[in-house]
């Protein structure tokens, strides 16, 4: 449905998107995660015609947002960052002005005006100004606004930020009933808003690519190694001899002793990214009769890679001048 | 982009547009305001004529409306693109299926109608003159012709001043200095070489608003205030596509 060929764009001398590429599939939800200033905003204003690329190629639906831009803005639904709508407007109103602009006919624009705001859950504020909704009822609207032509591509830039908890919950479920049937490519710079929502994830720090996949499976895949932690328990148990057996366990790479906790011994080990080794552990501890009291396998998050992968800039902010 | 622009000039989408511009004068105070100190100045000015001269004619009224136009049209296009800029509009705005010229074409519009009406309103000066007097009916014709085709191409240079800035204060100076720049032109004549004149007196608004005030439509003057019309409007929706470069 997209794909987007090494993307550049430059803003008089800042290079906000760097050399990117994806693609996207019909039906797919596709989250952008990544710090502030990363170069979200910019690839979405270039995904919904609002600017061409520096340079590269960005195809949608077959077609190319340089040359086709009026096309493809038809069967597009957009929700900029920070909701900018027209505040003068009442609400009911509002829908059918973005219906008319979007050259709906009339009877198909009143069909989907009802179905919005009962989808959107606006019968409460119809006759209210845009000016004075809540930011949960302003950012209803706004999606409203992005989906009543019933468009395949939608794009919503930081669609929850702002917003308190339970708006967000809101917000999420009805992401996730449209992007049953839709493409839709929303951007977040808080984590778990991916692991809610999206089926893929696409990282962007400093205007690259840094990370594309399944929000579980770019977990393993970008870390080399697993987390096991191993705890034994009880007197006269020999702390280096344990270090050394485990060692020979099938995808262990590293073993480090931690010291005692809580009258556990504890061990951190490095086990191989697609070898669970706490079967094995377990055995050769029942043989040797250690008494095992503790085995876990952490799986590096997405938070983990999250932090990992952006910690450049974030020492950047903390340490740089104030600015 | 460009076969498109000119293919899909005017669609239907323009009429909501345009209903969506003339809704947010309505809405702020701005047209009331400008409509009302526009006719108060022009009242006093016509309703002088009556009592101090004696006479019962619209020309005071045309003269000076065209000075009270140079800060008129700044006041009512200064927040045509540089309100939508700022507030952040314009991003949505421009990825609805609507093209530059229609974003520019309705909102031109909408700023003409606001003027027409004012225009309207002055024919209350109108109907007491010729219940006073004997207007010249070229002359009545030709000042509001003058004035309605000044509005044109003002409406149009505003809208392009505002395509410059997010402020708009900044953008309300701009188009005022452009208009005031037009306005005065033939006022130095004087101090010009007459090489130079001939070309500086055609470029000016009043003489062009002279020549239609008597009542003469000539194509040449028609042609000076259409140019600039589609010189303004241009300039704007070029600003709106070059934004996104
Ligand atoms: N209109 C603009 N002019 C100049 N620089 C910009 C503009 N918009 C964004 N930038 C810069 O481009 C970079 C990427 O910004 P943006 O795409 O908004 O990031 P994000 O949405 O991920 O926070 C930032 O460094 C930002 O300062
Ligand atoms: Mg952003």
């Amino acid at each position: 449905m997209i794909s987007v060929e090494r993307m550049t764009k430059r803003y008089d001398g800042i290079l906000a998107v760097d050399d990117i590429s994806f693609e996207v599939q019909q039906g797919e939800v596709l989250g952008f995660l990544g710090p502030n200033g990363a170069g979200k905003t910019t690839t979405m204003k270039i995904l919904t015609c609002y600017m061409p690329p520096t340079s590269g190629n960005v195809i949608i639906g077959g077609k190319s947002v340089m040359q086709h831009s009026l096309e493809i803005r038809q069967n597009l639904g957009y929700l900029p960052e920070d909701t900018p709508l027209y505040n003068f407007m009442p609400v009911l109103e509002y829908l059918h002005f973005v219906g008319q602009i979007r050259g709906l006919d009339p009877a198909y624009q009143r069909k989907r005006v009802g179905e919005m705001i009962e989808v959107c859950g606006l019968e409460d504020v119809l006759h209210r100004d845009v000016r004075e909704l809540s930011r949960g009822y302003r950012q209803r609207v706004g999606l409203a606004q992005a989906l009543i032509h019933d468009p395949d591509l939608i794009i919503l830039d930081e669609p929850t930020s702002g917003l308190d908890p339970n708006q967000i919950a809101q917000i999420r479920t009805m992401i996730h009933e449209f992007g049953r049937k839709k493409t839709l490519i929303l951007s977040t710079h808080i984590l778990p808003e991916v692991q809610a929502t999206c089926d893929r994830v696409i990282i962007i720090n400093r205007g690259r690519l840094v990370a594309d996949g399944r929000p579980d499976e770019l977990a393993s895949r970008l870390h080399g190694f697993q987390k096991v932690r191993i705890g034994f328990a009880g007197e006269g148990f020999n702390a280096a001899e344990a270090a050394a057996a485990m060692r020979t366990v099938a995808g262990i790479c590293s073993v480090e002793s931690c010291g005692t906790e809580a009258g556990l011994e504890l061990f951190e080990l490095e086990a191989e990214k697609d070898i669970d080794p706490r079967l094995d552990l377990f055995r050769m501890a029942a043989e040797k009769g250690w008494p095992l009291a503790e085995l876990h396998l952490e799986r590096s998050t997405l938070e983990d890679i999250f932090r990992e992968l952006t910690v450049g800039v974030e020492q950047a902010v903390a340490t740089g001048p104030a600015s | 982009m460009s076969n498109q622009t000119v293919t899909s000039i005017v669609s239907g989408n323009i009429w909501a547009l345009y209903r969506k511009e003339l809704k947010a004068y309505f809405n702020s105070s701005i047209a009331y305001v400008v409509m009302t100190v526009f006719l108060l100045m022009a009242g006093w000015f016509f309703t002088l004529d009556i009592f101090l001269v004696g006479q019962a004619t619209l020309r005071s009224f045309f003269e000076v409306s065209r000075l009270i136009f140079v800060f008129f049209i700044p006041a009512v296009t200064m927040r045509l693109l540089a309100e939508e800029m700022a507030s952040g509009s314009l991003e949505l705005l421009v990825t609805y299926p609507v093209t530059d010229v229609e974003i520019v074409l309705s909102k031109w519009l909408a700023a003409m109608t606001l003027l027409t009406i004012t225009l309207a309103f002055t024919f209350v000066y109108l109907f007491t003159v010729i219940i006073l007097g004997n207007p010249d009916e070229g002359a009545v014709f030709g000042g509001y012709l003058g004035l309605l085709l000044m509005g044109g191409a003002g409406c149009a240079l505003g809208l392009f001043t505002s395509s410059l800035t997010r402020n708009q204060v900044v953008a309300f100076v701009l188009a005022f200095t452009v208009l005031f720049a037009l306005f005065m032109l033939d006022n130095l004549l004087m101090f010009m070489p007459a090489s130079i004149g001939a070309l500086v007196e055609y470029l000016s608004f009043g003489y062009h608003l002279d020549n239609l005030s008597r009542g003469v439509i000539d194509s040449r003057d028609l042609l000076y205030f259409s140019s600039l019309t589609v010189l303004g409007l241009a300039l704007a929706s070029d600003r709106l596509a070059d934004r996104r470069e």
